[in-house]
């Protein structure tokens, strides 16, 4: 592109066209060039908030005492600033809802791409979309009213604010996300690879899984890590559906707050700029972009490492 | 030699193999199945819930500390103000970005740095878009807890949508377009305006609605900017009698939304409360769902009627 566009200012320049046609071209360029490169200033701008309002976070709270005091109760009069219960508050849901959502999306996507017949794709592939449009708070309204009391009937110890139905209805949102990525990345790869797998006798089945998938993987790695990300930076659903009481937990049964909730509840609070309370939210906030980043860059590297090239 | 037991062998495997393969096509049908099923009930919970709520009234009424003469004016005032600001920031921001990456930017490091940047912003959670908005536009630039900064906020995050959908619908005109184009003397913006982007304008705009419907729902980042929950009062109307007929004092009131809204009332400890919610819920998803399936829809008739 590039190198053909500055060939073409020469002919123009030889061809004599007028200097203020070029002048309107060039600022039609810086104009668009400035939007694109918007995206940069925002994710400088994310930072940049982020850590500035964290350093001073830091110079009250040591980081050390940030990531091993095991209470998170900055609001307090005894206040402690342990960011690990929200940790695991936020793994712990994040784990039951990928071990619903990737499960479940790998197999429908599977399904989609290799077994179902045209008519049916051409609905579910809708429908599962729609699915995926559906705002958060709803499903953390479904979260506590629906899928809560039907787990009660089975563990009737179980508190009204879990991790566990949370975790759940969480893993059911993301499904679509895992679905259709995977699916995309499977319909990638070209038909002579099935056809050679079908020629050697193998069923769709084995097809499926010992060709298509793995030439397929690095979408599929793609699919996953997305969906993880979304687990980890999910709000409102635990919000709603989880408590907003910090607890270290490892056990989904009971009540927890994960970053996103805790960040929920002291915004829903009148807390003056500027004070220590205001800042735990943007520490906890870099902990969120830290974690999430660290996934993406896993996804970036898989991507590159496991790309199969047709 | 055994050549029946052989064939019978065979036979066995093969047998063996093809249960495999209705084994797995039946679990795959249960597990669209689950999904499917999941969102019946959800659609029937807040249906049977809501749907009582759901009168004239519940649209024109203010929220209430009674729930049943509760209803979502200043949520869906709101919204759509918020809506209002989000179209305007995002949808010239995006489109603009796109086009400059498909068809400008030189293949070189820094054109990477922006193009995996927009796949990171994708990536980035809702609420941390809300903790940008707050500290830089609640309070470093000053637009206060209100309808402006809100939109903003929703704006950098559909951002990535707009422009990926404006790249791929770009992308999917054949170069010949712009070869005529350039043979017949247009420069390059001559070629975008006066074709690519009609060409692509469906697309793009099935791009620009599902961002606004992600956008509709999205609590988080509204949640973060301190944006109050109770809110009986509308923003200033933005048309009036009085030369010059519009006022943008709308833009820095404080206000409300549908999904703030529904927060609140599940929030709630009074059951009365939450059938409210439901009912909120339901126009809430009925709206997503009605801007998803434009956008499906024109997808679709997209597909259909390709012309090259």
């Amino acid at each position: 592109m590039s190198k053909q566009s500055s060939e073409k200012t020469d002919h123009v320049g030889r061809l004599g066209y007028s200097y203020r046609r070029n002048l309107h071209e060039r600022f039609i360029e810086s104009v668009l060039f400035l939007s694109a490169f918007l995206s940069v200033i925002i994710m400088l701008a994310i930072i940049a908030m982020l850590v500035k309002e964290s350093v001073i976070f830091f110079q009250h709270v040591s980081i050390w005492e940030f990531l091993t005091d095991t209470q998170w109760t900055p609001l307090f009069n005894d206040a402690h600033y342990g960011i690990l219960p929200l940790v695991t508050g936020t793994l712990v849901s994040s784990m039951v809802a990928l071990l619903v959502a990737l499960p479940l999306g790998t197999i429908i996507a599977i399904y989609l791409s290799e077994f179902a017949p045209f008519a049916v794709r051409e609905v579910a592939k809708p429908f599962l979309e729609l699915l995926g449009g559906i705002p958060t708070v709803v499903y953390g309204y479904f979260a506590l009213l629906f899928v809560t009391p039907l787990l009660q009937l089975i563990f009737p110890q179980l508190p009204g604010f879990n991790l566990l139905s949370a975790g759940l209805v969480m893993g059911i949102m993301i499904i679509p996300y895992v679905s259709s990525m995977t699916e995309d990345a499977m319909r990638a790869v070209p038909m002579h690879l099935r056809e050679g797998s079908y020629a050697m006798g193998a069923t769709r089945f084995q097809t499926a899984v010992r060709v298509v998938a793995p030439a397929a993987f690095s979408g599929i790695a793609a699919a996953y890590i997305l969906g993880i990300s979304r687990a980890v930076g999910e709000t409102m659903v635990v919000a709603i559906a989880a408590g907003m009481q910090p607890n270290l937990t490892w056990n989904p049964m009971e009540p927890a707050a994960t970053i996103t909730a805790y960040i929920v509840q002291v915004s829903l609070g009148d807390l003056p700029h500027g004070s220590i309370g205001y800042q735990t939210i943007f520490a906890a906030g870099l902990t969120l972009l830290l974690m999430t980043l660290v996934f993406n860059i896993i996804g970036h590297i898989m991507r590159k490492r496991y790309r199969e090239i047709y | 030699m055994n050549n029946v037991n052989d064939l019978d062998v065979l036979r066995k495997i093969i047998g063996r193999h093809k249960r495999w393969d209705l084994l797995f096509m039946i679990v795959g049908i249960i597990a669209l199945m689950i999904a499917i099923l999941t969102f019946i009930a959800l659609f029937a919970q807040m249906l049977v819930d809501g749907m009582p709520r759901l009168s004239w009234d519940f649209f024109t009424s203010f929220p209430s500390r009674r729930p049943e003469s509760a209803g979502i004016l200043s949520a869906w005032v709101g919204t759509t103000l918020v809506m209002l600001v989000t179209a305007a920031s995002a949808v010239p921001l995006g489109v603009s970005a796109g086009v400059y990456l498909e068809e400008y930017a030189p293949k070189n490091l820094f054109t990477e740095v922006i193009e995996i940047n927009v796949t990171n912003l994708a990536g980035v959670p809702s609420i941390i878009y809300g903790l940008l908005a707050l500290g830089l536009f609640v309070y470093q630039l000053d637009f206060g807890q209100s309808i402006l900064a809100a939109g903003l906020a929703l704006a950098l995050l559909i951002l990535p949508v707009v422009i990926v959908a404006t790249r791929e619908a770009i992308r999917a005109i054949p170069i010949a377009i712009r070869e005529g184009a350039y043979a017949l003397g247009a420069t390059k913006w001559q070629t975008v305006w006066d074709h690519l982007l009609p060409y692509s304008s469906s697309g793009i705009l099935t791009g620009i609605i599902i961002g606004l419907a992600r956008a509709i729902g999205e609590t988080a980042p509204i949640i973060t900017i301190g944006a109050l929950t109770f809110i009986a009062f509308l923003p200033p109307a933005p048309v009036t009698d009085e030369f010059p007929y519009l006022s943008f004092e709308w833009l820095s009131a404080p206000f409300t939304v549908m999904p703030i809204q529904m927060f609140n009332w599940v929030s709630r400890p009074e059951e009365a409360f939450q059938f409210n919610a439901a009912a909120a819920g339901l126009v809430l998803v009925v709206m997503t769902l009605a801007m998803n399936g434009l956008a499906i829809y024109l997808r679709y008739r997209m597909r259909k009627n390709i012309k090259w």
